[in-house]
């Protein structure tokens, strides 16, 4: 086949980019090296456009044993346990076959992790949506959620928290991203980096299949009116494989077999054995007529491309080839050795001993694009509002209104289909403001929990960069955990857009700027792309994972009341920001304006002082002041618990709704017995922390003094009808 | 006591109820689907999960594993089987327990904690529960809905072989708090010789006040009385 301009471009690369490809194999390609440059070299594997962003990130810190760069990041929590974790996106397959497209995305993060030697012990999610008036959005969403749902709960993983969102900007291009956390030991962690001449190449897992074809390349790519015709492109799951293999996998790293091992994530046989050869300084030969196939006729170009799910490529200290088989056996899976390792620093691919292919590994790793993108700067948007002259409203009113909306109200109708239990160690579920899951055996336990805010960021992006990360770190504080480091996953729409390149790099300077900060590295991540159909870009949604450490767990701190007469304390000071929040979003419609600052300052203060309140057993429950402002966070700390407020109207802000619905940051919520209020309050003064005592704790009823009441029932209810109407 | 946890390709909860056999001194045993000889046990369990991928139909292919023989073999000899959600299905596959489990009324997976009534407190499984005790316990699965027919039900009945219904925190039984679509909110059955409990509820998810309740506890500490 001749490779003309069209077939280049068909497979996603510039004229420009295949130049190069000429210029460093000294020849013009064939159509499967061709198909593999375009593997390699699309934005999901190469980075192209963000690498240069990315290296800014702090990355290192005491707990950091493996940061971005493998298949995961890695963690070290004290007693040889170390945490490996990582979150993944898999938004253009979602979009197309949104059960497969969810499945998969956690099947493929799950294998980032057991890869390591780790045992997943949870996994997250953050998924956005269209607007649910959009025609699509009812499928989409049902889709997805039985997706997430049906893979992680056949494997028996715990799905323990989550974000569920809907948004406009993600009518034509949802977001999936799924994160998986596992455990080890410290000194049992395996890397993809090959070592050693003529070791074993060995295929394990399921058997090789024409789906997924062209995938990555696929996710690198905008959508248009026919992005249906894609549908060949998304991978089919099989959590029951997976489940075989990753037993099969951590039984085969109870010793010492393996040298290397690397899924077959996105570009397949492709990306697994270049990263090995290229993290190894080696060559590596594949036999491909041994590739075990699913399809008959199987040309070795749909060998290399392919993405058929749940495979693994290991490298095998010699004389290991008989043991490691027999496991697989075991667990009925295939075993193969395909290739070998050579010291021809180049891929060889043969088919019945006939050279197929050929190319230099530094072709295809380092010396593959790196783009300087052009980005601009934000525009930032003047505010027009004034709140005077909005339409008046009871404030009870507008806390029903967001209580029973779609992105407030309760979510337990998606978290009821996940299994949040098996394996018996998950300490809190979701609905608080973090997870917690205890380390299997042990008195200690990781926290987690996933973050965005994608108004934020595209109001203002360095603040939402900054905001989201603090978000995160807090989150992880209100259940009385250190955080200790990040994995992120950055979806944005068309680097080759300068504002879209701008929107990146400012969210990336804000991210910087508050993990360093708050010494909270960033370990591991995945940048998305493309995210838009026909020119029309998302929202820049960089959402952030974070893992946090309980060091000596006793009985879980969340955000529910637990008692009558207890003293209701905001920590950190309300001005009463409301450009950008819930409020007038929802019932006002209005959405310019600028997000609350951050003072990471009194961020750190605020939330190094919450936690160790927590630690001395001072509180009852803890809530960060999130979305919706103080009221939001009261109201839900009284549902689904006996007890609602009675709050004091506050003295010197004179407009109630900023009061009440502002988003300032670095705040927290505590009930407190009144017989600790002074030891809290004595640390808090101490730490030169600004809080305010805003009322108690009461039975049955959610109180603002001499403006609302209403039953706490009432709110519940409210707050969990909007599924059971759509 | 000597237990057993029959472990097939795809079961997920066999660590869990394994974890809880020991933690009550159960001498346990994991029992890999391929073996052909069952080590000596007073109790097997066939734990929760997705057997086979639950592919044909749940708990359809475990029903004729290798293993799934002898431990037909056990059950008719008297030994004690019990079978929890995925577990429960298998058995009934095989025949040792009537009936079949549905797709969930909403067609949906269903996680969370419900209530149950201990109907019959007089078996080797129940016998440290009170009678009519209400438990709440976590049920994880998408085929729960018990169906049998006239008959089996009648039977059911007149022996007294309904183990748990599913009802609210104060033990009122109907459609309301009835998760699945089951029939008459059956959450758990025995079969004729009571040594066999099929159950979708999960015990072994309740015997850590950190992580639940105890409300399983008593499951266990009836099995060794």
């Amino acid at each position: 086949m001749k490779i003309t301009n069209q077939v280049v471009e068909s497979h996603g690369l510039k004229i420009e980019e295949y130049s190069n490809i000429k210029k460093l194999l000294k020849r013009e390609p064939n159509l499967l090296e061709l198909g593999i440059f375009s593997a390699m070299w699309n934005e999901h594997c190469s980075y192209k456009s963000s690498r240069k962003h990315l290296k800014n990130l702090p990355t290192k810190g005491k707990h950091v044993i493996q940061g971005p760069g493998e298949n995961a990041g890695v963690i070290d929590i004290g007693d040889n346990d170390a945490i490996i974790f990582k979150i993944e996106s898999h938004n253009h397959p979602s979009y197309i076959e949104p059960y497969q497209g969810a499945a998969t995305g956690v099947g493929g993060i799950l294998r980032d992790v057991f890869t390591m030697g780790a045992r997943p012990i949870a996994l997250l999610n953050s998924i956005h949506f269209g607007s649910p008036n959009h025609f699509k959005t009812k499928s989409l969403l049902n889709g997805v959620v039985s997706g997430i749902g049906g893979y992680g709960n056949c494997i028996g993983i715990p799905t323990v928290a989550g974000e569920t969102k809907f948004n406009s900007t993600y009518n034509e291009n949802i977001l999936v991203n799924a994160m998986a956390v596992g455990h080890a030991q410290k000194d049992k962690i395996f890397y993809s980096r090959a070592k050693g001449l003529n070791k074993s190449v060995v295929y394990v897992g399921s058997k090789t299949g024409r789906d997924g074809i062209h995938g990555a390349s696929m996710a690198s790519a905008e959508f248009d009116e026919n992005s249906e015709e894609k549908k060949p492109t998304v991978q089919v799951g099989d959590p029951f494989t997976e489940k075989l293999l990753m037993e099969a996998c951590l039984e085969l790293m109870k010793d010492n077999s393996i040298i290397s091992i690397q899924d077959m994530g996105a570009a397949g046989l492709t990306s697994s054995s270049v990263e090995m050869a290229s993290k190894g300084e080696l060559g590596i030969e594949i036999n491909l007529e041994k590739v075990p196939c699913r399809e008959e006729n199987m040309t070795p170009y749909e060998m290399m491309l392919s993405e058929s799910q749940e495979r693994m490529l290991i490298i095998l200290e010699d004389g290991k080839e008989k043991h490691a088989k027999e496991i697989f056996k075991k667990w009925d899976l295939d075993f193969v050795v395909i290739g070998k390792t050579t010291n021809t620093n180049k891929l060889t691919l043969k088919f019945n001993n006939i050279v197929k292919g050929e190319i230099p590994i530094n072709a295809l790793a380092s010396e593959a694009p790196i783009y300087d993108r052009k980005w601009v700067k934000k525009k930032l948007s003047k505010s027009k509002f004034d709140i005077k002259k909005l339409k008046n409203i009871k404030i009870e009113e507008a806390l029903i209104k967001i209580l029973s909306s779609a992105n407030h109200s309760n979510k337990r109708w998606i978290t009821s289909q996940y299994d949040q239990m098996v394996m018996c160690d998950t300490v809190q579920k979701s609905g608080a403001d973090a997870a917690i899951i205890r380390i299997h055996n042990k008195k200690k336990a990781v926290a987690v929990s996933v973050d965005s805010s994608s108004n934020y960021c595209k109001a203002h992006p360095l603040t939402g960069g900054k905001q989201i990360v603090c978000e995160n770190w807090r989150n992880l504080i209100s259940v009385g955990a250190t955080p200790i480091a990040i994995t992120n996953c950055l979806n944005f729409g068309n680097p080759e857009n300068p504002k879209i390149m701008g929107e990146f790099a400012e969210c990336l300077i804000g991210i910087k700027e508050s993990c360093e900060y708050l010494n909270y590295p960033v370990v591991s991540g995945n940048v998305s792309f493309y995210n838009g159909t026909n020119k029309k870009n998302i929202s820049p949604t960089p959402v952030i994972g974070g893992v946090g450490l309980i060091q000596k767990l006793k009985e879980p701190i969340d955000h529910q009341f637990k008692k009558d007469n207890s003293s209701i304390i905001v920590v950190g000071k309300t001005f009463g920001h409301l450009e950008q929040s819930v409020l007038l979003e929802e019932i006002y419609s209005i959405t310019d304006g600028q997000p609350p600052e951050i003072n990471l300052l009194n961020e750190k203060n605020n939330g190094e002082s919450v936690l160790s309140i927590i630690k001395n057993n001072l509180v009852n429950s803890v809530h960060d002041v999130s979305t919706g402002g103080i009221l939001i966070t009261l109201a839900e700390m009284s549902m689904g618990s006996n007890y609602g407020v009675k709050i004091n109207k506050p003295k010197k802000l004179t407009n109630l709704f900023k009061y009440f619905f502002g988003e300032d940051q670095s705040r927290y919520i505590l009930e407190v017995d009144k017989n600790n209020i002074e030891k809290v309050e004595k640390i808090l003064k101490n730490n030169n922390v600004f809080y305010e005592n805003i009322g108690s704790t009461q039975k049955d009823f959610f109180e603002i003094e001499k403006e609302m009441k209403i039953n706490v029932k009432e709110l519940y209810k409210i707050n969990n009808q909007w599924y059971n109407n759509y | 006591m000597n237990s057993s946890v029959i472990v097939f390709p795809g079961s997920n909860c066999d660590r869990d109820i394994a974890s809880a056999l020991e933690k009550f001194q159960f001498k346990n045993q994991m029992v890999w689907h391929k073996e052909t000889k069952l080590p000596k046990s007073d109790l097997i369990v066939v734990p929760g999960g997705f057997s086979y991928g639950d592919y044909l139909r749940s708990g359809a292919i475990a029903g004729k594993s290798l293993i799934i023989n002898e431990v037909i073999k056990a059950a008719n000899q008297g030994c004690l089987v019990l079978g929890i959600c995925n577990g429960f299905q298998i058995l009934t596959e095989t025949g040792l327990l009537k009936g079949v489990l549905l797709r969930n009324k909403n067609l949906k997976f269903i996680n969370k904690d419900v209530n149950i009534k201990v109907i019959n407190n007089e078996t080797k499984f129940s016998n440290k529960y009170k009678k009519d005790q209400i438990l709440k316990i976590n049920i994880a699965h998408n085929e729960g809905n018990y169906f049998t027919n006239p008959n089996h039900l009648k039977d059911l009945k007149d022996e007294n072989l309904i183990a748990f219904k599913y009802c609210n925190k104060n033990g009122v039984i109907n459609d309301d708090f009835n998760p699945n679509g089951s029939l008459e909110n059956i959450a758990g059955i025995f079969n004729s010789k009571k040594n066999i409990l099929g159950m979708m509820p999960h015990p072994e998810r309740m015997v850590d006040n950190l992580i639940s309740n105890t409300d399983g506890v008593n499951l266990f500490s009836s099995l060794l009385n």
